[in-house]
């Protein structure tokens, strides 16, 4: 049985998912750049409040939802607010919540005439603006910009760049840290700096 | 406006059509389908438009809306007013002021800035279809990026022509991969596609597919060497502003055969007016 959760989910259901989307449009539509989100969203532990709000906005009973074991006290809020088919196995999923990147090879990637089927995953990072730094370059962006983030893993250039040889299959990535979000889509490249 | 959601659609529409947006940017000029909505308004008024606008609109937008480049003609007006109904939110007819304008073939003259997004009525998302009718293989087509047919029918027109014999909806290729119609913008306005500063997304609510153009993406027109793209416009200057590197109507004044030929763009040709600018029948602001 699942019992509601303790914690509410936006305030204002149509203006916060609203703001939320359009720092998500932005950062997607200008990859690299961060922008923040969901100023005093109560977020379920051990969830961000910037990755539970790309939840509320993006998830619903349309989208099969897998969510990484170390992240399962989140779901029952999960489940209670975004109604998500929550799925076993990475494979099954359009929308992937995670801290540790999965390998991108194995999820969802569409097809050559259906490339919007790839996945999305959204990802939890320890640091957003720190840590890593990375060269971005591709539509978006007006010139190469400089990216930094912590916790994307050690083989992500090598597994990005697999994962945009298949262009235009592919899996895009929702990036978010405390309350700050932003995002790579499948088309951008990156190189580490 | 009560018993309705802000901006007319209810939240799991939004959130659908939201998903289509992004992954539609993700993939630069490629037809994300999307479960499109009947709306207050009959296909072939801009519903693929209103949806996308409704999606993205918050309280804080300011919108315009125009078609043909006119912010007084009775589509641009209904969509404003309907949005200004459902939304609640600012309306203006000046290109500096909006964040959202949504448009209905035209780009407008003043450049766009990366503050300000611009969303097309789209009739006929496919530019393929009067080359190939079937759906099915025109998907493959864009799977396969074999766009050889359409390269055969601009040389055809060469040929026949001595010139590519389109003036509207010319296709472009966006960022080097998808053969994509602009919506039915004269080619004049071709070259604003290229690296516009400002997000460009596409609804199509007929035929139900969403495409985007990110800010600052490579967008060409096809062409060839010896055959480079022209952008055409009427050898004129506008008769009220005197404007003349702008998009411009023919207006028949008479029924003696009398034209006289105006800025396409009302917001423009206002603006230059207020700043002074006269043409030769136009009066002083």
């Amino acid at each position: 049985m699942m019992l509601a959760p303790d914690l509410p989910g936006f305030a204002d259901p149509v203006a916060d998912a609203q703001a939320t989307f359009r720092a998500v449009l932005d950062a997607m539509a200008r990859p690299g750049t961060i922008h923040a989100v969901a100023p005093g969203l109560d977020a379920p532990a051990p969830l961000d409040p910037a990755t539970a709000a790309l939840l509320l906005t993006l998830v619903d009973p349309d989208t099969p939802l897998w969510v990484e074991p170390a992240l399962a006290p989140a779901r029952d809020w999960i489940a209670f607010h975004c109604g998500a088919l929550l799925v076993a196995v990475p494979e099954a999923a359009s929308f992937l919540l995670a801290t540790v990147l999965p390998p991108l090879d194995t999820l969802r990637r569409g097809s050559d005439e259906a490339p919007e089927e790839g996945a999305s995953v959204i990802l939890q990072l320890s640091a957003l603006g720190e840590g890593t730094r990375f060269r971005l370059d591709g539509p978006g962006l007006a010139a190469p910009a400089s990216f930094a983030a912590a916790g994307l893993g050690a083989g992500f250039v090598a597994a990005w760049h697999a994962n945009r040889a298949g262009f235009p299959r592919g899996v895009d990535l929702l990036l978010g840290c405390d309350t700050r979000i932003a995002a790579l889509p499948r088309s951008v490249a990156v190189d580490q700096i | 406006m009560n018993g309705y959601n802000f901006a007319y659609l209810d939240e799991q529409t939004k959130r659908m059509i939201r998903r289509a947006i992004l992954k539609a940017i993700a993939i630069p000029g490629h037809q994300v389908p999307f479960a499109s909505r009947e709306m207050p308004l009959p296909y072939g008024w801009g519903t693929g438009g209103i949806q996308v606008t409704a999606s993205i609109l918050g309280s804080h937008d300011v919108l315009k809306v125009i078609d043909q480049g006119a912010d007084d003609t009775t589509n641009a007006v209904s969509i404003r007013r309907f949005f200004a109904r459902t939304a609640g939110v600012r309306t203006t007819t000046r290109t500096e002021d909006a964040t959202v304008i949504q448009t209905r073939h035209r780009i407008p003259e003043t450049t766009l800035t990366a503050r300000q997004i611009l969303v097309y009525q789209v009739p006929q998302p496919e530019p393929l279809y009067r080359l190939e009718p079937s759906r099915a293989e025109g998907r493959r087509m864009h799977g396969l990026a074999e766009y050889g047919a359409m390269h055969v029918k601009l040389y055809e027109d060469i040929a026949r022509y001595g010139q590519v014999a389109i003036s509207y909806d010319y296709p472009v290729m966006v960022n080097h991969r998808y053969l994509t119609s602009p919506s039915p913008i004269p080619a004049f306005d071709n070259p604003k596609l290229h690296r516009m500063p400002a997000l460009q997304l596409f609804g199509a609510g007929r035929e139900k597919r969403i495409y985007a153009i990110p800010p600052y993406t490579d967008v060409r027109s096809l062409d060839f060497e010896d055959h480079p793209f022209r952008p055409h416009r009427a050898q004129a200057a506008c008769a009220l502003c005197g404007a003349r590197g702008s998009y411009l109507d023919e207006v028949i004044i008479d029924d003696r055969g009398g034209r006289m030929f105006v800025c396409s763009d009302t917001d423009y040709c206002a603006g230059r007016r207020a700043a002074g600018h006269v043409g030769t029948e136009g009066a002083a602001a």
